[in-house]
């Protein structure tokens, strides 16, 4: 390691002297540490020191009070789906796109809209867009789907199409990126061979695409996983929309308890390592190796 | 044989307008989402009907004064503007060391920058919040524009790592052959060099900490709110103020975002606000 410093320093012009370089990144660092690491490992020993009980006494209460522990099974409820929507539709679109064209600039354009735009204002939209009044229903009405306008708002559905609406793009950028990154003449190659389409998807494809379908799998999770104000305005807070979000910030801003709102943070931490720790695990499975052909 | 083959290219046609009809009915709905914002907030009266009865813009001025707009736009900006210079102060020179020197520590250095940008804000952002509030910054200007540094130094470090890399090397030895040092090279030679680089990502920055909420939600006191914390709370508290007013905020924030992602557009690729595992993987 000394040597290869020492090589770049000399290829640096460098003859004498104190070399500052490797040393930039300390600072950037130092916030990271400072207002990241830190409060993570503040907010461990938080949890683990509560006003009343012993070390595990906020842990304790967590999975004894149905309240509280539902939320998880609530939380992904909500997060599973979503996540397999967004990834899975996300997979044969970005296939049929995958060819460079003018749309796919354009495309990419458009679906960074809602995810700039956020979860807040699209919470908003939907509030009116799904509502018994708003457009959605009228049209369903208008074309004898329905009878009745249905309820889009102010339950479970509200916050899946939130999350679907914001975590579809976020998906199928990714995994359109990906896919643009896997050399197209092993596919040419296959498609000489006789493979059509579908085969060349199955063969070529998939298997080359499994690390990054597992990583945008767990990003757009963990994303889902995290869902607060759309869970808040467009669903249920007090029932079947009270994730484990909400539960924290409840604890923290209402209740006042930091100890127990600091331990819920970390189970919901925890729940996602789980979860990205099993699915990167079962990538295990899938080829791993270089997908940009022999030149690298 | 034949009839088979022309079957499965029906099929294959059959399953690829199937999926651009998804991605239609998919951009119709955002398009209709957005545009319900925008008809609700310009409407008089609207219910039972397709469009409102009639149309005024006077929603905007009752907006301005009820959300006090003028001050919300000022605390956004300062916060987005010093989140921005900040960011690139920092998050440029520990770039260069990754992307030129080879260190021990340097994966690890990596792993910590890389941290912040996967695990969701909501969950480091309650203890965040807790440390700042201790230290007396909950609830301040600080305290927001600290907490919305923590994704932030990241994005910057993550993406110009990259582009660094990509810059000839050779370019700064001459540099120094001709007797520059570190410091004068940095700014002669890099800084013109990397200028691109560091337009493009203070752009992502600023569309990513203006509309970034829970940390600015969860560290964020009655005067140092941004337009998307103020939003939230107003549809939070839906029935106490008009749903227009509401709507006309929410179109104040939505056109303060979308003009700054179009000027981002111009200098990077729509993929980069998304995809910053990609250049991560690109850098290694």
């Amino acid at each position: 390691m000394a040597a290869r410093a020492t090589e770049s320093d000399t290829i640096a012009g460098r003859t004498a002297g104190f070399d500052a370089a490797p040393l930039l990144w300390i600072p950037a660092a130092l916030v990271v540490v400072a207002l990241f690491l830190y409060p993570f490992g503040y907010g461990l020993v938080l949890s683990l020191t509560p006003a009343k009980g012993d070390v595990l006494a906020n842990y304790q209460r967590f999975f004894t009070d149905q309240r509280l522990w539902q939320t998880i099974s609530t939380t992904l409820w909500i997060a599973l789906p979503a996540t397999l929507i967004n990834v899975g539709v996300s997979i044969p679109i970005a296939f049929v796109m995958r060819h460079p064209a003018w749309y796919q600039r354009a495309l990419t354009t458009l679906l960074v809209v809602p995810v700039t735009l956020g979860t807040v204002l699209v919470a908003e939209g939907l509030l009116t867009y799904l509502g018994p009044q708003g457009w959605f229903n009228r049209l369903l009405l208008d074309l004898h789907l329905v009878a009745a306008p249905v309820r889009l708002t102010h339950n479970y559905w509200g916050v899946l199409l939130s999350l679907v609406i914001t975590g579809f793009p976020f998906a199928f950028l990714l995994i359109l990126s990906y896919l643009t990154g896997i050399d197209p003449s092993l596919a040419r190659a296959a498609a000489t061979l006789g493979a059509r389409p579908g085969a060349q998807f199955r063969h070529i494809y998939l298997p080359l695409l499994a690390p990054g379908l597992a990583i945008t799998f767990c990003l757009a999770f963990v994303q889902a996983f995290s869902v607060f104000p759309s869970a808040v305005l467009l669903g249920a807070p007090a029932g079947p929309t009270r994730v484990i979000s909400i539960a924290a910030y409840q604890a923290a801003f209402e209740d006042y308890d930091y100890s127990m709102a600091s331990a819920i943070a970390m189970i919901m931490g925890g729940v996602q390592l789980i979860i990205v720790a099993a699915v990167l695990s079962a990538r295990g499975f899938f080829y791993r190796g270089p997908a940009g052909g022999g030149k690298g | 044989m034949i009839g088979a083959r022309t079957g499965n290219r029906g099929l294959e046609r059959l399953w690829s307008s199937l999926v651009w009809g998804l991605m239609g009915f998919f951009l119709i709905n955002v398009g209709a989402v957005i545009a319900t914002v925008v008809v609700s907030s310009f409407g008089t009266r609207w219910f039972n009907s397709w469009l409102p009865q009639g149309f005024t813009t006077r929603w905007y001025g009752s907006a301005w004064d009820e959300f006090q707009l003028d001050y919300l736009l000022i605390v956004t900006t300062e916060v987005t503007l010093t989140v921005v210079a900040v960011s690139i102060l920092l998050g440029v020179p520990a770039a260069y060391a990754l992307a030129r020197r080879d260190f021990a520590a340097k994966r690890w250095v990596l792993l910590l920058f890389l941290l912040p940008l996967l695990v969701p804000p909501i969950t480091y952002g309650i203890p965040l919040a807790t440390v700042l509030y201790k230290f007396h910054l909950g609830g301040t200007m600080l305290g927001v524009i600290l907490s919305n540094l923590v994704p932030a130094v990241p994005f910057v470090v993550l993406t110009m790592t990259p582009f660094i890399e990509q810059i000839d090397p050779r370019l700064e030895a001459a540099a120094r052959v001709f007797g520059a040092g570190t410091l004068r090279t940095f700014i002669h030679v890099l800084v013109p060099l990397l200028a691109p680089g560091m337009l493009a990502a203070a752009l992502l920055v600023l569309v990513r900490t203006l509309a970034l909420f829970e940390l600015t939600f969860l560290t964020a006191g009655p005067d140092s709110q941004t337009l998307v914390v103020a939003l939230y709370y107003s549809v939070f508290a839906a029935g106490v103020r008009a749903t227009q007013s509401v709507d006309a905020m929410a179109v104040v924030y939505m056109v303060t975002t979308l003009f700054w992602l179009l000027i981002a557009l111009r200098f990077v690729d729509p993929t980069q606000l998304v995809t910053r595992v990609k250049e991560q993987r690109a850098a290694r």
